[in-house]
């Protein structure tokens, strides 16, 4: 009877630059336990092979939005791991 | 990914529209000026960062920039437009991708305003938030043959570059 909220995230997680090295690749589909946050994320890519290189603060972005750690994923979300931004 | 051309028609801007763009061939900061210059904004600020041929005491040869386009994109504009919100100024910028030569424009930002002091704070104020906001990243290429991904707050790598106030970048 209940609205039961999905059990579930997947999340379309892209990498780039030095991280998109460390990873070997530049796209993660990920699924996590709902609710999930963007920390609950970072975790889960640490765990990939090679993820274990990125640092211990890693900025993100969420639908072409910069984001905390404490920032909810919604299914289907797009996730942006951003390695020091060095743009100009 | 289409990224807007910078070779694009410049006549028919409307003001409203921030002009903040990627491109992947030349900047010609000139045009870019031209853009925002009116009859009304006598004062004018063009910031340009070049290709700098060298980084914490290595000699540079090259470099290539890569991005998050969508975002870049749209942080770019979002800087542009609240640059135009906070001074009585139009703000046009432009940022490079790819592969660039030493002496290469990388970025340009102009600022038009009536009057030369708004002019020069909101162009201070883009090239700064570029910095910090936009996502984009450097990979350099040195002259001994290795290659490492630029990051600007890496305390001891950054420290020589960061010196450098008042040169080009």
């Amino acid at each position: 009877m209940s609205l039961a909220a999905p059990a579930t995230v997947t999340l379309h997680v892209l990498l780039f630059a030095r991280y998109a090295e460390l990873l070997g690749q530049d796209t993660l589909t990920v699924t996590l336990p709902a609710p999930a946050t963007v920390g609950d994320l970072i975790a889960r890519v640490r765990a990939e092979p090679g993820g274990t290189g990125l640092p211990a603060r890693v900025l993100a972005a969420v639908n072409l939005v910069q984001a905390s750690d404490a920032t909810p994923l919604a299914e289907a979300d797009e996730v942006a791991l951003l390695p020091p931004l060095a743009g100009g | 990914m289409k990224w807007p051309s910078s070779r694009r028609s410049r006549a028919a801007e409307p003001v409203s529209n921030p002009v903040a763009r990627l491109v992947l061939g030349p900047i010609d900061a000139a045009a870019l000026a031209a853009e925002v210059a009116r009859p009304d904004r006598g004062g004018v600020v063009s910031f340009v960062g070049l290709v700098r041929d060298h980084h914490g005491g290595r000699t540079v040869i090259r470099l290539e920039y890569s991005a998050y386009a969508p975002m870049a994109e749209a942080e770019l504009a979002r800087i542009v437009s609240e640059a135009g919100e906070r001074w009585p100024a139009i703000v046009a910028a432009e940022h490079r991708l790819g592969s660039l030569a030493i002496g290469d424009a990388a970025v340009a930002v102009v600022a038009a305003a009536a009057h030369r002091g708004d002019a020069f704070e909101a162009c201070r104020h883009v090239i700064e938030q570029i910095k910090a906001r936009v996502p984009i990243w450097k990979r350099e290429y040195y002259a001994d043959g290795s290659v490492a991904w630029v990051d600007p707050t890496a305390a001891a790598g950054a420290a020589p570059a960061a010196a450098g106030q008042g040169r080009s970048r």
